[in-house]
């Protein structure tokens, strides 16, 4: 076994993971080899010193497989803020219990404005008009005749994180409630341009309005270049036809982008050479800014991260020792390049390890290692994307809003820990 | 294995686009097959007739474009909102649960420190239609298309434009006698609109 001791990354405890992991650092102090006792009765069974599940044949597995019954805590949650008496709906995901880039479907977040629409596939229709040669119509038969393209992405809703936008006081929240507004999956679908190319769109066109055939008919205005580039009409995620909460049998996919303008239950794409200044884009999904104007069509989610392990409202289990640090940073702009931990209140920074595939406008996990000293510490962790572009410090993202205003808040989290293990929500 | 496979699914392709003449490499991908033989549309789509797309075609624009004809007074729209919409925007447009209609950004101004403390329970409401909507379209708009929210799109225009005026004299926008119709819709000045500025980031785009 190598001898080398771990090599210090930065103050707190965070250590250097290419020493870490050479080290051999042993995390339990000694292991014990079983001892056989030789006994020649000839009685013995081996059943007898077995758990019940080594001697029971198991059960047949289902048609559509579901998580384990002992993990059936893992739930998404209604966001307390919703107005209860409304169908008005905002479910976060438990990220504090996931690893990897990938969220479960199940798991994805989900906001509705209008609730699920039961929509039927064979009645449902996609229609394209407006300052095109030809109007067209596609059923789903004929769009599944398309080339399909696939693509991890990470989506987000514009008012993830609000609380600690708007709050005065860093309220005492935990991952899921205040970052699970976030998640990762691959989505497929049909490039929007081939759609678009087949209408012929008119030299005046600037924007299209897409709708949802939900009850709401939810409804958003795009610029046509965000989906002449990488937009795509989404049929599926993580490899199954979409689910209804998140737009079955069809949404608009714009990577980047806030959710709210993937619209859900696509059915209708107007070509036009304006915005039509909809519902959410007049009021809940613009940025009021510290002199009082109002920012429309803020599309893009910016650089952002947050540890998920150790995150709000955990007890670390043991006073001191090893824990290895992980969370997800994204950008809506391109790559994630490094994020940055810090483990000392952001006196000191290390570079994190980032797992791979690092992909653009997608979840990029995060991990380094940390020996924890047992006392009151602060992580922080601080992303930076592909352009620079790097995370504010929460005053400078304050000083320019309104003090109300709580759309793409993308600054450091801080996660203080008592010298109780007890992880909890502050501000720095 | 693959390669077949490849080859095969291009073969498909080519035979759905007509264009059998053309060269196949079997480690082509789609993408460089339809940019090399210059395909840029598949025509899986079918034509649809105006016909068809009227009763979807409900976007009312700030150019006043799909306005639809029909007119609502305040008085009206007092009445309707009593029985159709105080039981989730309060009585006066401002209690709340559902979205605030009326007031200064929601009630307090925009720049007092202290205005998230005054509203806890639902900090959502601390933005108002009356403020932070900059076009009187977008309320007759979303009226028309999603409200109530039990029965969307159950209300004749008629009843949206009395509505619309209602809360546009909630916001003290319109006088308490004032009848809205399709023309002088167009003449509301919302206070936002001067606060508007689209985001510099689409600039190029």
């Amino acid at each position: 076994m190598k001898t080398a001791k771990p090599t210090q990354a930065a103050l707190g405890g965070l250590l250097n993971r290419r020493s870490f992991l050479l080290s051999g650092l042993s995390l339990t102090s000694a292991i014990s080899l079983p001892t056989f006792a030789n006994s020649n009765t000839g009685t013995e069974k081996l059943a007898d010193d077995l758990p019940i599940w080594m001697k029971t044949p198991g059960v047949n597995d289902i048609g559509y497989g579901l998580p384990v019954k002992y993990e059936e805590h893992i739930k998404r949650t209604l966001a307390a803020t919703t107005p209860e008496t409304s169908l008005f709906s905002i479910w976060h995901s438990p990220l504090q219990n996931q690893r990897g880039m990938i969220t479960p479907s199940g798991l994805h977040f989900s906001v509705n404005h209008n609730g699920i629409p039961d929509i039927d596939p064979t009645k449902h229709q996609l229609i394209i008009h407006g300052l095109v040669d030809k109007p067209l119509k596609f059923d789903m038969e004929s769009l599944m005749r398309y080339p399909i393209v696939s693509n991890i992405h990470f989506l987000e809703c514009a008012g993830n994180t609000a609380p600690n936008a708007v709050s005065l006081t860093a309220l005492d929240q935990n991952c899921q409630e205040l970052f699970g507004q976030v998640s990762g999956s691959e989505w497929s679908g049909i490039p929007l341009k081939y759609l678009l190319k087949e209408a012929g769109i008119k030299p005046s066109a600037k924007w299209v309005i897409a709708e949802g055939a939900d009850g709401g008919s939810h409804s958003r205005s795009i610029p046509l270049d965000k989906l002449l580039d990488d937009a795509i009409i989404a049929l599926y995620q993580n490899g199954e036809r979409i689910r209804p909460s998140q737009g079955y049998p069809m949404r608009l996919f714009v990577p980047g982008w806030e959710g709210n303008a993937n619209v859900k239950w696509l059915h209708r794409l107007e070509v036009t050479d304006k915005p039509a200044f909809t519902k959410d884009e007049s009021g809940l999904y613009s940025d009021i800014l510290a002199d009082g104007k109002i920012e429309r069509f803020s599309f893009h989610m910016d650089v952002k991260s947050v540890i998920t392990h150790p995150s709000g409202q955990q007890v670390l289990p043991d006073k001191k020792g090893f824990y290895e640090i992980s969370g997800l940073a994204w950008s809506g702009y391109g790559k994630i390049k490094h994020v940055e931990v810090s483990a000392d209140g952001g006196k000191t920074w290390a570079k994190a390890h980032l797992e791979q595939p690092a992909l653009s406008k997608s979840l990029t996990r995060f991990t380094i290692p940390w020996q924890w000293n047992g006392h009151s510490s602060t992580l922080l962790s601080r992303a930076t994307d592909e352009y620079g572009r790097i995370q504010p410090t929460r005053d400078v993202w304050r000083d320019k809003y309104a003090s109300y205003s709580f759309n793409h808040y993308n600054a450091i989290q801080a996660w203080q820990i008592s010298s109780d293990g007890r992880v909890e929500n502050t501000y720095v | 294995m693959f390669k077949f496979l490849t080859k095969k699914l291009v073969v498909i392709y080519f035979s759905a686009l007509n264009l059998l003449t053309a060269e196949v490499y079997a480690e082509t991908t789609k993408e460089v097959i339809a940019d090399k033989f210059k395909i840029e549309t598949f025509n899986f789509g079918e034509l649809i007739t105006e016909e068809e797309i009227a009763p979807y075609d409900i976007t009312i624009f700030p150019s006043g474009k799909n306005l639809p004809t029909g007119q609502g007074s305040v008085k009206q729209g007092r009445q309707l909102y009593g029985t159709q919409c105080a039981m989730c925007h309060g009585d006066s447009g401002i209690e709340g649960p559902a979205a605030r209609l009326a007031g200064s950004d929601g009630w307090f101004a925009f720049n007092d420190p202290l205005r998230i403390l005054r509203i806890d329970k639902y900090p959502i409401l601390l933005i108002s239609v009356g403020s932070l909507w900059p076009q009187a379209t977008s309320i007759l708009d979303y009226i028309r298309r999603a409200m109530p929210h039990y029965a969307p799109k159950s209300l004749t225009n008629n009843e949206s434009y009395a509505l619309t005026a209602y809360i546009l004299n909630l916001n003290n926008l319109i006088d308490d006698d004032a009848v809205l119709d399709q023309n002088n819709i167009l003449l509301v000045s919302m206070p936002a609109k001067e606060r508007n500025f689209i985001s510099p980031i689409l600039e190029g785009m």
